[in-house]
């Protein structure tokens, strides 16, 4: 083969490749079959996710680049990029009564995921800067789109066009930031940014700021969350999970590549910077939380309280730190996806419900959902001995010892606050008034919350796999 | 050498000059117009920069499509463009002032920057010397880019296919060409003959299925 033959391998990129052709051949299909093919292009997505899963994972050990080191596959990308094609698939599942709906069954759903996967695959395995930003915008582009694809409904438009508006702002300035630091190393390649910033020159320190700018607002990380409530909330339900769980996973993983990989001579630089922003997301997320009365608003303020969290992993800047972001963000994916299971399963007579006060009394006329969510919520809350507990154990104690005290401090009072409106929502479904009997769940959204419950609960008696592999997939970025 | 001094006052003089109309003239469709005339003279200075593909890409895209794309908002939209410039002479101070500083920063800037020497060394592409830029360009896109290419052409994909499915509606009572049906169609199928009768046209019945 002669891109071989020229230092350009394909193997590191096959799983790549096939989703991206699948995609294109699944796209054909829709688009010459008609929108009655819905749920048979929901399905193959489904089987291609799970492929290019089985192909990232059979890939050779050790790390493997490509194009002339733009792409990089070691642990940390496989592991990641298995986390996004779960959150992903689990997304398309949790979709299944949302596109069954006649007035809007569009095949393109399932497309714009399965790109929108290909974009985090991309941004996971980045090497350079321009990778970074491409994989960036192929998994953006998608968002929006599925953001306002219920586009009969205002909210839904508005939360796709507001996306898209502040989504671009970010872009520019990333771009800037990326243009600054090529023009203060140049090279665009993060060993080469790594190998030329020695020194933190101002105007490298300038362009980092923007880059990572451009980065927090992806991981919807404070003072670049403000788009998170109203997505959240307009976006239809599903799409809300989708963006809770593979973009954030995505986002964090090259947050941290870029960090770690390209500026390791200026940690000092780059420290106080993700401090702050973790330290501002974790009491944004949990002072603002308090106060809301829709679900969906709340997970957002959630969202944004555990993307702190997970920062202060890649604060520390160890290895330790660089495997407490990954336990975190695994565990966060669970957690999330389990619970947007649930509120997707708040349906009363067809009609989707949002209001916390709507699961008033579910203890008594669904025990078991109620038993599931209260234990989703104590492991978000951080709860021993649940899988929460564990995944701001090993963050925190990366901080204390990088000798980051004033941040884990802080970070376990917020936490402690956080604890506060979770408690409330199982105060409402324990001891207030019980409503009447909601819709039996689906069968596939008993699936995911089954697994996902399962994991959360069992994680501390058995948690030795997920840590050994985050900590090999940390290693490989050192 | 005077001549390119002469045409860089040319194109510059003129781009600042549009660029000024662009803000002052009163129909919105001279304004984009005047845009379109600053982009093509800013073209020319890129061309007399030796930057020949920048001034090539500056038409193709600003000129090609953000201008065009501008013209057909303005004339398809109904913006009441006077109660837009209403507030001109009360935003007139605040605008001076922001602009005042944005041209003292940039004085300052062109005046004391200096771009640190060492960036050339570090440079990792060769700058080839023998070739043109677009000719550069053109030997690296498709072979040492060529997954920067690629991945481009998926941003662009997924840009479509949002376009479509936010946009296209499947209206019930469009009429719409189906070639299948026009294939089909025989002359038995479109044609009917009728003898009329001298002085007294067809009947209405038959009139109707005509127009059909």
């Amino acid at each position: 083969m002669s891109f071989e033959s020229a230092g350009y391998p394909l193997q590191p990129v096959l799983p790549e490749l096939v989703l991206a052709f699948g995609a294109m051949v699944l796209l054909m299909v829709g688009a010459y079959r008609g929108q009655g093919t819905t749920k048979l292009v929901t399905a193959l997505s489904l089987c291609l996710l799970v492929l290019t899963g089985v192909l990232e994972w059979m890939l050779p050990a050790g790390k493997l680049t490509t194009f002339g080191g733009s792409f990089i596959v070691d642990d940390f990308a496989r592991f990641l990029k298995i986390l996004a094609l779960i959150g992903s698939a689990a997304t398309l599942v949790l979709s299944a009564e949302f596109l069954s709906d006649p007035s809007r069954r569009i095949f393109e759903y399932s497309i714009l995921v399965l790109l929108s996967t290909l974009g985090m695959m991309v941004l996971i395995s980045a090497g350079d800067l321009i990778m970074l930003y491409l994989g960036l915008e192929l998994m953006s582009l998608a968002l929006y789109v599925v953001a306002a694809s219920n586009r009969d409904n205002a909210k839904s438009v508005e939360a796709g066009l507001k996306y898209f508006v502040l989504g671009a702002l970010s872009s520019g300035m990333l771009l800037y930031g990326a243009s600054l630091i090529y023009g203060f190393t140049g090279t665009v390649s993060f060993a080469g940014v790594a190998a030329a910033a020695k020194t933190g020159s101002v105007g490298l320190v300038f362009g980092l700021v923007f880059l990572l700018a451009g980065l927090c607002f992806k991981v919807s990380a404070v003072p670049f969350h403000m788009w998170t409530p109203d997505v959240y909330e307009g976006a239809p339900t599903p799409v809300t999970a989708f963006f809770a769980s593979a973009p954030k996973v995505a986002a964090l993983a090259v947050f941290t590549r870029a960090a770690l990989t390209a500026f390791p001579g200026i940690v000092s630089q780059w420290q106080q910077i993700i401090v702050f922003v973790a330290i501002a997301s974790m009491v944004l997320g949990s002072f603002a939380a308090i106060g809301q009365k829709n679900i969906k608003r709340l997970m957002a303020y959630s969202s944004i309280g555990h993307m702190g969290f997970a920062l202060v992993g890649l604060a520390a800047g160890t290895v330790e730190g660089a495997q407490g972001v990954l336990v975190y963000i695994a565990i966060y994916v669970a957690m999330t996806l389990g619970s947007f299971a649930i509120i997707l399963a708040m349906k009363r007579d067809g009609q989707a419900l949002e209001q916390i006060s709507d699961f008033a009394g579910l203890s008594r006329t669904n025990p078991l959902l109620a038993f599931f969510f209260a234990m989703l919520l104590f492991s978000l809350a951080g709860i021993p001995p649940l899988a929460g507990f564990f995944a701001k154990f090993y963050v925190f104690v990366a901080a204390i010892k990088a000798g980051l005290f004033t941040l884990a401090v802080i970070g376990v009072l917020a936490s402690v606050v956080g604890a506060f409106y979770y408690l409330t929502i199982i105060k409402v479904m324990y001891f207030d008034e019980p409503l009447e009997k909601l819709d039996p769940m689906r069968l596939e959204l008993r699936t995911v919350l089954a697994v996902a419950g399962i994991f959360n609960i069992f994680f501390f008696a058995y948690p030795g796999p997920l840590v050994s592999v985050a900590s090999s997939a940390a290693k490989s970025l050192f | 050498m005077i001549l390119p001094a002469l045409f860089f006052y040319l194109f510059a003089g003129v781009c600042v000059a549009s660029a000024v109309m662009v803000i002052v003239s009163r129909n919105p469709v001279h304004s984009v117009l005047f845009l379109i005339l600053a982009f093509v003279n800013a073209s020319g200075l890129f061309v007399l920069m030796g930057a020949e593909f920048l001034g090539m890409v500056l038409i193709f895209v600003y000129v090609g499509a953000v201008a065009t794309l501008f013209l057909f908002v303005i004339m398809m939209l109904d913006v009441d463009f006077t109660e837009l410039r209403s507030g001109f002479l009360e935003y007139l101070p605040i605008g001076l002032v922001i602009g005042g500083i944005f041209l003292f920063e940039l004085l300052l800037t062109v005046g004391f920057w200096v771009i640190n020497p060492g960036v050339a060394k570090s440079i990792t592409a060769a700058i080839p010397t023998n070739v043109s830029n677009t000719e550069a360009l053109g030997l690296v896109l498709y072979t040492r880019y060529i997954h920067y290419f690629q991945l481009a052409g998926m941003v662009l994909l997924v840009a479509m296919i949002g376009a479509i499915v936010l946009t296209l509606r499947h209206k019930a009572n469009v009429k719409r060409q189906d070639i299948n049906v026009q294939n089909a169609r025989t002359p038995e199928l479109a044609m009917t003959v009728r003898k009329v009768a001298s002085g007294q046209g067809l009947q209405d019945a038959d009139a109707a299925e005509w127009v059909r």
